[in-house]
């Protein structure tokens, strides 16, 4: 279940810069091909190559993506953030000493305690998609910034939009 | 060792950080309608003190929304005895009230301050006082003039002798400020650059605790006040927040998400003893003892929005007790235990409301579209919150019946997260 997953997540991630002929390959060889072509979306050879780039880091790599936008008083990971949060999870199953801290965060309006609550359901709900992927607690820490350290200092809907936002940070950045 | 390094390095940064006098200035924007007319009158000699005590003393009470000052110019000479007092002047001037007094500079440097409150109507003396005190207790003193006037003139216990705690953001630096009831005073508690939220007193007014981000992450610590020295009181993995003491000041109820959700917890005052309280499938925060210890409200969303829920101090279900609208928050026990302070948000706005328990009743008390974290005040007579006016902000008071308004702002930054002191035993 986890390899089927894993590669169709990877055939994603390739289909812009590798060829279909990978479609024939195995899970396994598709993966090494990424790497040797571009940094993919595991670090096992990146760790022995040292040439490629930090998946985490790419831009072109999904997993350089790290923010979970959510609705007005939500808490529920839409659709369109799964593919990200899922990449998270398979790059945390595949490198066991990564730690991940999930940040939640809220829009200003309201309580700030509430919100501070509300930053931790977000998270929470993040950790819990990667859960059912098969990551580790062990590997997360999910944390609350509450309305406190908005990402946009504006008061209207689009700045509201920007803070009501869960981050993925890897331990060490 | 090690650790009473890093406490002097500490209290070098609190001393760096104490000499700060953003005094809050406190405007009224509204008043009871019936206001009692009270004569203040200067009081004899008190032009050799800086501060005029009979100013502080009418603007105590002035602040309070239920006095009118009666003036006093013209009556010529202005009494300070008994027996100076000439009931025609301010019966002519529809004074209920009058205040005279004086004061004395002794040899020693000290001060006798004395007073006496006189019926103008009954013709009788209503109180007397006479204080020795030293030139830096002239604000206290006056504060403690103006609560006994307010007690023997409306029946309520007077709270100008109280303080509030806030916390003050001015671009990147937090602080956790306390300040006398009428702004002046201001004290920095704690500095940082990072987050402060949820200051709470302990019952006799010599701790906060309250909510510190330095660490990147929420951690409750409590400080005392007199000696800056401070303790982290949950430092639990997740977010540790929304402290509130019990009312015997032995415990307190927390916010923790070490477990997963945030939900209610109870600790010793010095950290020990840490017990799960609530377990509900969503979130719990925001806990308030009742003044008798007996139950808490806190903030609930279990049910799907967020609402206000009671459940007894031993433990137990909770039961929701806020029905009208999605948004209720921030609830606070008012001194008596009969009602509650709230926040509820109606059409996008957030406003200050009080609940009955008894009738269930709700009364809406502010139209100030962005309102939080309500405090009452020790008498239940005002309630302290946090607003904003243009786009900054500021800490707002309104009465309890909703009449009476101020405004309290500092010169810069935003002021925000007020809780209301005690009343002190030696007052």
């Amino acid at each position: 279940m986890n390899k089927l997953l894993l590669s169709a997540i990877l055939l994603g991630l390739l289909s812009a810069c590798a060829s279909t002929s990978d479609k024939g390959q195995s899970a396994a060889s598709v993966e090494d091909k990424s790497l040797g072509q571009q940094a993919g979306a595991s670090t096992q050879g990146a760790d022995k190559q040292g040439m490629a780039m930090d998946p985490l880091k790419d831009p072109n790599n999904i997993l350089s993506k790290r923010s979970v936008y959510f609705d007005y008083d939500s808490y529920s990971v839409k659709d369109e953030y799964k593919p990200m949060v899922e990449a998270h999870a398979q790059y945390l199953k595949q490198n066991s000493k990564a730690k991940a801290f999930i940040q939640g965060n809220a829009d200003e309006r309201g309580s700030r305690e509430y919100n501070l609550a509300l930053g931790q359901k977000r998270a929470e709900s993040v950790r819990k998609v990667m859960n059912v992927l098969g990551v580790s607690d062990n590997q997360i820490e999910t944390v609350s910034f509450g309305e406190e350290k908005p990402k946009a200092e504006g008061h209207d809907e689009a700045s509201f939009a920007q803070n009501r936002r869960a981050d993925i940070v890897y331990q060490g950045e | 060792m090690k650790c009473n390094i890093k406490w002097m390095l500490m209290l070098c940064w609190l001393a760096l950080a104490a000499p700060v006098h953003a005094a809050l200035t406190i405007e009224i924007t509204g008043g009871a309608g019936n206001q009692i007319p009270v004569a203040i009158v200067p009081f004899a000699a008190e032009n050799t003190q800086s501060q005029s005590i009979s100013g502080i003393i009418s603007a105590d009470l002035t602040r309070s929304g239920l006095f009118r000052m009666v003036d006093t110019s013209g009556v010529q000479p202005l009494p300070h005895e008994p027996a100076e007092v000439r009931y025609p002047d301010w019966k002519g001037r529809n004074a209920e009230a009058l205040v005279i007094g004086g004061m004395t500079p002794r040899p020693d440097g000290r001060i006798d301050v004395r007073f006496r409150l006189i019926d103008v109507v009954k013709q009788n003396q209503l109180a007397g006082f006479s204080y020795t005190i030293l030139p830096s207790q002239l604000r206290a003193t006056a504060h403690k003039i103006a609560d006994v006037i307010y007690e023997k003139l409306t029946g309520d216990v007077g709270v100008f002798s109280t303080q509030i705690a806030y916390i003050i953001k001015q671009g990147k630096r937090f602080e956790l400020q306390v300040a006398d009831a009428d702004g002046y005073g201001a004290q920095t508690v704690v500095a940082s650059q990072e987050p402060i939220l949820s200051p709470a007193w302990s019952p006799d007014g010599e701790k906060l605790a309250y909510v510190s981000f330095e660490k990147k992450k929420p951690i409750i610590y409590v400080q005392t006040l007199k000696t800056g020295t401070r303790q982290a009181l949950a430092s639990f993995k997740g977010s540790n927040s929304a402290p509130t003491w019990s009312p015997d000041g032995k415990k307190l109820a927390i916010v923790l998400t070490r477990d997963g959700r945030s939900q209610l917890y109870l600790i010793n005052a010095d950290g020990s003893n840490l017990q799960r309280w609530s377990d509900s499938s969503g979130i719990d925060t925001e806990p308030d003892f009742s003044p008798d210890g007996k139950w808490i409200i806190f903030t609930s969303d279990r049910g799907g929005s967020p609402q206000i829920y009671r459940m007894p101090a031993v433990g137990g279900a909770g039961q929701r007790i806020t029905f009208e609208g999605s948004y209720n928050v921030s609830p606070q026990f008012s001194p008596d235990g009969k009602s509650f302070v709230f926040i509820q948000r109606s059409g996008g706005q957030f406003h200050v409301a009080v609940q009955d328990f008894a009738t269930g009743q709700v009364q809406v008390l502010t139209d100030t579209p962005q309102d939080e974290a309500p405090s009452f005040a020790p008498n239940g007579k005002m309630i302290i919150y946090a607003t904003e006016i243009n786009r900054r902000g500021v800490l707002a008071a309104v009465s309890s019946d909703g009449r009476v308004k101020q405004r309290l702002s500092v010169q810069a930054g935003e002021v925000r997260e007020p809780a209301w002191g005690p009343l002190l035993k030696n007052q």
